[in-house]
């Protein structure tokens, strides 16, 4: 795969021939431009956090394929099936090079890619399965004819074990060594004699998926490889920053411009603060009411973030300088904070205006002694969390379904069920962003306003 | 010497490599039979050092080209001594090497663990050069049966205490497992040990079991799970679908329901009692046929049959009214075989398969707090192992005192000595044919790969 500047881009034909789902086997002989380079590779992206947000909620197989399903046509279905495959192949070896560079990083792309292949393989017709296998060159002979009809009466009782009431085998069986099906192994999904697996057509996909793994697997390995011994160095005024920040890439909108729902002034800040601030937002504000301080974490976060809900610059003054005075006194507000209000601004220094914190960045952020900004659904105890999530109205049902996801990790999901909790309304993007979350919620109660007259 | 100090049990638990099977307490229960005096005369004298480094050399013994002379070499041992002091991650050279230390240490208990990357002695060294990640490559697969895990279907003893009527439990659960190692995974080289005490262990040795991931051992040790309830269900096996899987139809009517209703009857008859018998009723998840069995039962209570006649009679009652319900609910649909397969399947301690740096005790140890030799048990007998038969050290050491016979095993008389025929059972039929397919494997590799280098110069 070749990265160019110019416009112009050449297929080799064999590539765009087969339009199925691609085993990226080796990288193809195409030329890429720049642009594509990045864009490709965002729109995988966004589908991947997709299946990777689906799987955190739980989703059964059935949910998955759909979800995949929709998920793929969204972000990366062309009219031209040989541009859509293209494309499938050109994000797909970008992000491995996004994603090969540690073992965290690696994990996950190979969890997400893995479960992405298993879903879309299992969209597809039976003879394009069928294509797919004999493209992976899986040594699989079927079982036929007479073996076939000796093993019949065993396979029928797996097939009924299973739950299925007649014992109507399927047409096609594989014969497989046991230690490459050890999902079917384990649930005693397939008939096993001698060290071999018989596995029904249908449950191909489980063969399948674990080749794409080790595959993918090894694939990181010798990509990681080449990234830190050449192409890091090579590339690093081209390619190495934009795979250097495509794995932390924010997806949505920045909402560095506010939007129609996000216009709010001096006077209405505190009560739209308990109504619509996502729980990070809450709290920095809280304590600065009540410490009438904040470090400068906790400045610049809830700060551009109120910036992007639309207070305009005066007002910001305005506000910080009425609660940094009680503490600090307005002279030294002036000299030292009131400069870092305005460059958030972009009316200082580089000029450049700044873009609110989406949620990645303050979940991975690190608060310190004295510090109250972060993520709270990441940085606070369990004890405080409840307590502050209390305060906020959530029932105890709602409660544990957030502390549920806290528990794994999923900061972001345990944001959304709160959401959706207190709003009463699903929110199925997930919440990427306080200031999405903010619009969101204002959304919901603007509509909901004419009704419920105050 | 490497690392001696004693381990706190906590330290045990809380250093996550330092998996064990049990932490180690060895106190002697019997004096007469178990001491270090007699264990270093055993030691010194009698265990089978030559065999156990050609079983673990499985063929790499220096003499093919194609051999890795290292290869025992990375196998990590463990002692528990005297006192409860802990030595992990012990590696041996070769043969004399293990033997030295084992006769300078004395060790109560011996763990063979997995073959690592590099020598686990050396595991410090390698992991400052940054070159070797130290890491199991190869582990036998093991599984772990214990008598302890079946204390609610046998009333003759409890917890670590074990008779002949209950010992035929684990005779079962040898036949069931080993069969299906056999003929479901096509496994050959398997090799069933007497725990020394209260199970059995059983180690599969085959060249492709040794190298199964985490992954694929989990797949096999979940493949022999049916046992899915616990303490506070009483249905601890629920068997759904409209069939048994072949292994567990091929287990029931080969092995279990024969033995469940002929000597499990005998030796315990389960429905003898009320107390007993509750305990199955609550197996059957329809109310109106509990308590139909339970009037029956209960009137029925002072007849003037054995306990065994009358147990035998209430399971037939139990079978044909479950018979004549059969349609009721799909829940009752494989209640008979729930029954058989709670009292009489395996029960395996399932994590000790799954990991490959799992230890798990050596072959010929002799256990602290019964004075018994860990022998081989063979599957195809193990109707006729006889567990109060299995030699105890004070007998060894008589043994030795009044023939005078130190065990030179090679001598043909070795079959009459008590440890002998263990010893020669270990050689026929496990050592020799899994070291005869050893060095075929080695020898196919290694034409592989001189044919490979050959091909490689062809130009
Ligand atoms: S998930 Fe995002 S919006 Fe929600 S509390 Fe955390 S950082 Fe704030
Ligand atoms: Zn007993």
């Amino acid at each position: 795969m070749e990265v160019i500047r110019s416009q112009k881009r050449t297929f080799s034909n064999d590539i765009v021939s087969s339009p199925t789902i691609p085993l990226y086997l080796t990288a193809p002989p195409m030329e890429v431009r720049l642009e594509e380079f990045e864009l490709f590779a965002i729109d995988r992206l966004r589908v991947l956090k997709g299946v990777s947000d689906g799987l955190a909620r739980g989703k059964n197989p059935k949910e998955m394929d759909d979800l995949v399903d929709s998920l793929w046509k969204e972000h990366m279905r062309h009219s031209d099936v040989s541009e859509m495959f293209n494309k499938d192949i050109i994000s797909h070896f970008v992000l491995r090079l996004v994603y090969c560079r540690s073992d965290e990083l690696k994990k996950w792309f190979l969890s997400m890619e893995t479960a992405l292949f298993r879903h879309r393989f299992r969209l597809q017709n039976l003879e394009i399965q069928r294509a797919i296998v004999g493209e992976f060159g899986l040594p699989y002979k079927a079982v036929t004819g007479a073996e076939l009809e000796s093993l019949k009466e065993r396979l029928g009782q797996v097939v009924r074990s299973l739950g299925q009431i007649s014992p109507t085998i399927e047409s096609v069986y594989y014969k497989v060594p046991f230690e490459e099906v050890p999902d079917l192994v384990a649930g005693r999904r397939v008939f096993i004699q001698k060290g071999y697996a018989f596995v029904a057509g249908s449950q191909l996909v489980s063969l399948v998926v674990t080749q794409f793994r080790s595959h993918i697997s090894k694939a990181l390995i010798l990509t990681n490889r080449k990234w830190t011994t050449t192409i890091r160095e090579r590339e690093k005024d081209r390619l190495t920053p934009i795979v250097e920040g495509l794995s932390t890439s924010y997806l949505g909108p920045d909402y560095s411009q506010s939007s129609e729902y996000a216009d709010i002034s001096l006077k209405d800040i505190d009560q739209v603060s308990k109504s619509s601030f996502p729980l990070c937002m809450r709290h920095l504000f809280e304590k600065l009411r009540e410490d009438h301080h904040l470090k400068h974490g906790g400045r610049m976060q809830l700060g551009l973030f109120l910036k992007g809900v639309g207070l305009k610059l005066d007002d910001a003054l305005a506000f910080w300088r009425a609660e940094f005075t009680k503490k600090v006194g307005s002279e030294r507000f002036d000299k030292e904070y009131a400069y870092s209000i305005r460059h958030n601004y972009g009316k200082e220094g580089k000029r450049t205006d700044y873009t609110p914190y989406a949620c990645q960045k303050i979940i991975s952020s690190a608060p310190g002694v004295g510090d109250h900004h972060g993520c709270p659904y990441r940085h606070f105890s369990e004890d405080n969390l409840r307590a502050a999530l209390g305060r906020m109205g959530l029932s105890s049902r709602g409660m544990e379904d957030v502390m549920d996801k806290v528990r794994n990790k999923h900061y972001q999901l345990a944001c959304t069920l709160t959401f959706e909790a207190i709003y009463g309304t699903s929110c199925d993007a997930g919440i990427n962003h306080p200031n999405q979350y903010f619009e969101e919620s204002q959304k919901i109660l603007k509509s909901n306003a004419p009704t419920a007259p105050v | 010497m490497s690392c001696v100090r004693k381990m706190t049990r906590e330290e045990t638990e809380n250093r996550a490599d330092d998996m064990m099977i049990d932490v180690p307490k060895p106190k002697i229960e019997n004096p007469d039979e178990f001491n270090v005096h007699y264990l270093r005369i055993y030691y010194g004298n009698l265990f089978p050092y030559t065999d156990i480094h050609k079983w673990l050399s499985y063929g790499h013994d220096g003499k093919h080209p194609g051999c890795d002379e290292f290869y025992f070499g990375r196998r990590e041992f463990s002692f528990t001594l005297e006192n409860d002091v802990y030595l992990r991650y012990k590696s041996f050279k070769n043969a004399s090497a293990m033997g030295d230390a084992i006769k300078g240490n004395f060790p109560y208990k011996i763990d063979i663990g997995a073959v690592y990357s590099v020598d686990p002695d050396k595991r410090h060294a390698y992991a400052q050069s940054g070159t070797n990640v130290f890491t199991p490559v190869e582990r036998e697969l093991v599984f772990d049966i214990d008598i302890t895990d079946y204390d609610d279907v046998r009333y003759c003893c409890s917890g670590a205490d074990v008779c002949s009527k209950c010992w035929p439990l684990m005779t079962v659960a040898i036949k069931v497992i080993d069969t299906s190692l056999r003929e479901d995974f096509g496994f050959k080289h398997i090799l069933w040990v007497f725990s020394g005490r209260r199970g059995v262990h059983c180690w599969v040795c085959d060249a492709k079991a040794r190298r199964l991931t985490n992954e694929q051992r989990s797949a096999v040790a979940e493949y022999f799970r049916v046992y899915k309830g616990n303490e506070n269900n009483a249905r601890k096996v629920a068997l759904m679908g409209y069939s048994l899987h072949p292994f567990l139809a091929r287990s029931y009517v080969d092995f279990l329901k024969d033995f469940f209703e002929g000597e499990l009857q005998a030796t315990q008859s389960i429905f003898s009692s009320k107390e007993k018998y509750e305990k199955i009723l609550e197996m059957i998840s329809d109310e109106d046929i509990q308590s139909e069995l339970r009037d029956k039962w209960e009137n029925s209570a002072r007849s003037s049959l054995s306990e065994e006649a009358t147990s035998r009679t209430r399971w037939e009652q139990l079978k044909n009214t479950l018979h004549s319900k059969k349609q009721k609910a799909p829940t009752l649909r494989m209640c008979v075989e729930e029954i058989v397969f709670t009292f009489t399947y395996p029960r395996i301690d399932l994590e000790v398969s799954k990991q490959m740096n799992h230890l798990l005790k050596a072959p010929f140890c002799v256990h602290p707090k019964t004075g018994r030799v860990c022998v081989p048990i063979d599957p195809n007998n193990c109707d006729e192992f006889d567990l109060l038969a299995v030699p105890t050290l004070s007998q060894l050491i008589e043994e030795i005192n009044s023939g005078g016979s130190k065990m030179d095993v090679d001598e043909d008389d070795s079959e009459r000595s008590l440890l002998g025929k263990s010893i020669k059972f270990f050689r026929s039929s496990f050592l020799e044919p899994l070291l005869k397919s050893c060095k075929e494997e080695i020898e196919s590799s290694y034409k592989t790969k001189i044919g490979k280098s050959k091909d490689s110069f062809s130009w």
